[in-house]
């Protein structure tokens, strides 16, 4: 395992401003919209080596690299994107965005309405993944890129991938879809509910328009996230990590802190609610609930996959339960009954959902793998 | 890459049955030695199958496109007769669920290409004559740590044909790279056939 150390740097974030309207899917409009982005590595000369990364529910365009030395954490996916790293910014041009609705840049519930000149909370529209991927695929006619090298995402990201090969078959050559699923089970959406039914309830949520009263619904947040960092972690890792463990030796018989998972997920849940917006957890929420790219065409996946001329990688992680190999297997087998051409790893894993994060070594190998044959294709 | 241009004897044998342009899974692919050939030398198109996610990266390496997946629970991945051949090579002595496996592989595909080390082979027997289990080239393994827990001679495969109405188009026995036409099952260590569903 070479150079899993070395970093893009420092690196700094850019704006793209968009004044044509973009129809959304719910028949709103957004007139003019903003996308924040970052970009690691250079774009060679036949604008052939790009790759888009796509992120989950609470990511954004700060994927790899520092702002400043003193930063203490990197990017989001810093342990996978740089130079001689699997996604090898010696060799790709890599680009990530924060979606539209999202808190980190991009317009989104707590932007300026400019027609109001207030945030738009409330008014907001809900966006989709197919949404997500008419604005990126905007953002790539601006950095003139026709066509990527690949596209990869991780859970939600993963649902934009596979959008994307479906909408723009001519502009994605390799689909990588990593812990994701064709559409959420009941199971999922129940999850994501009770979530946003924590934000929807906190007294500080007023209707979405919190920003207007000076108040932030930081205890919904702090219960949605708490709740998604259970479903991300596999009881054996947690268990690994936590199990019983008591923070004061012995039991206190109260209502405070006495476990450590305890002191973790309020940590978590916590430093979360800190910086993210809670109206962009909704919307980020309802955007994994909608997608079903199968659901105008008679519930077959397969159909909608033929559309795709992308070759495709699919990955998933045994502990994970949340978008569980089985789910994954189904995207598999659409691929394969749609005669595309697929690489499938199910990657012994004790991280639960979040191993797309991690760096088990065969996930890392099989990663290294497949964009070194990307990488050879397009002679980067 | 691992660009081969030579294949191993045995998967040699099983390229020259598979028909050029055709769609071939390959079941227990390891590095994908088999696909990758067929994919340069016949332009045939397919994927591999194997357990071992090793193996997974081993076939991205070598340009081959491979699924994880247990052939032990079947091939729900793939729908029926998808394929023009399916292989399974040198892998069904070590299965659980045999029989399942050759019904399956004639589901999904058209012809079924099936491999195995021939327990009939005269080495074999006199082997067991002085009281011990075989061990040889193509049985590499002690009785106590072998992975092959279902082991047959051309009759027995035959006959297990027979009984899931599945025909034998072909057969080639083997021993060291030669053809085997004289008293096959006692001299020959390695048994090719290919097979395909009776025709109603």
């Amino acid at each position: 395992m070479s150079d899993l150390t070395r970093s893009v740097g420092i690196v700094q974030a850019q704006t793209a401003v968009f004044d044509t309207p973009l129809q959304l899917a719910s028949g709103a409009v957004l007139p003019d919209y903003q996308l924040c982005f970052e970009t690691y590595g250079t774009l060679n000369a036949a604008r052939s080596n790009a790759i888009l990364i796509c992120h989950a529910l609470s990511g954004h365009h700060h994927v790899a690299g520092r702002y400043t030395p003193e930063d203490k954490a990197a990017g989001w996916w810093d342990n996978m994107v740089g130079p001689g790293k699997p996604i090898d910014t010696d060799r790709f041009f890599v680009v990530g965005l924060n979606n539209l609705g999202g808190c980190h840049g991009s317009t989104g519930p707590s932007s300026i309405n400019p027609a109001t000149g207030q945030p738009w909370g409330s008014s907001f529209p809900v966006v989709t993944v197919p949404d997500w991927v008419r604005s990126q695929a905007r953002l790539a006619d601006r950095l003139g890129i026709d066509r990527w090298a690949a596209i990869i995402g991780g859970s939600l990201g993963g649902m934009q991938t596979l959008q994307w090969s479906i909408d723009y078959p001519e502009r994605v050559a390799h689909a990588l879809v990593i812990a994701s699923a064709p559409k959420l089970s009941a199971q999922n959406i129940a999850f994501n509910d009770v979530a946003r039914q924590a934000i929807l309830t906190d007294p500080d949520f007023h209707g979405g328009d919190y920003y207007a009263h000076d108040a932030i619904p930081r205890r919904g947040l702090r219960l949605a996230r708490m709740l998604g960092h259970i479903t991300y972690l596999s009881d054996d890792g947690m268990g690994e990590k936590f199990g019983r463990m008591l923070k004061c030796g012995d039991y206190q018989f109260g209502y405070e802190v006495e476990f450590e998972i305890e002191s973790y997920l309020r940590y978590q849940g916590d430093k979360f609610s800190d910086y993210f917006d809670a109206n962009t957890y909704l919307l980020m929420t309802k955007a994994l609930d909608y997608f079903d790219p199968a659901k105008d065409l008679n519930d077959d996946l397969v159909a909608a996959l033929k559309k795709a001329s992308a070759r495709f990688m699919v990955a998933s992680f045994t502990s994970d339960w949340r978008f569980s190999p089985e789910r994954s297997r189904e995207i598999v087998k659409a691929l394969v009954a749609a005669d595309k051409e697929v690489v499938y790893g199910e990657i012994e894993s004790v991280h639960g959902h979040d191993a797309f994060l991690m760096l088990d070594e065969p996930y890392v190998n099989l990663m290294r793998a497949y964009l070194n044959r990307v990488a050879e294709e397009v002679n980067a | 890459m691992s660009a081969a241009n030579t294949l191993r004897a045995d998967l040699q044998l099983i390229a020259d049955w598979v028909a050029p342009a055709s769609r071939v899974l390959d079941l227990g692919c390891g590095d994908g030695a088999l696909l990758s050939w067929l994919n340069r030398h016949k332009a045939v198109r397919g994927y591999g199958v194997d357990f071992d996610v090793n193996n997974v990266v081993r076939c991205v390496q070598a340009g081959v496109n491979a699924i994880q997946g247990n052939l032990e629970t079947g091939l729900a991945e793939f729908e029926d007769q998808r394929f023009d051949h399916v292989v399974l090579s040198q892998t069904i002595q070590a299965m659980h669920n045999t029989e399942q496996i050759l019904v399956e592989m004639l589901r999904v595909g058209r012809e079924a290409i099936v491999t195995f080390p021939n327990f009939g082979y005269w080495e074999n027997r006199w082997q067991i004559l002085q009281g011990h289990m075989p061990v040889s080239e193509t049985i590499p393994y002690q009785w106590y740590n072998t992975p092959n827990i279902h082991w047959c001679m051309l009759g027995d495969f035959e006959a297990l044909c027979a009984k899931n109405g599945i025909r034998v188009l072909e057969r080639v026995v083997m021993n060291e790279a030669k053809r085997i036409h004289f008293l096959p099952n006692l001299r020959g260590s390695l048994a090719f056939y290919r097979v395909a569903r009776q025709t109603a």
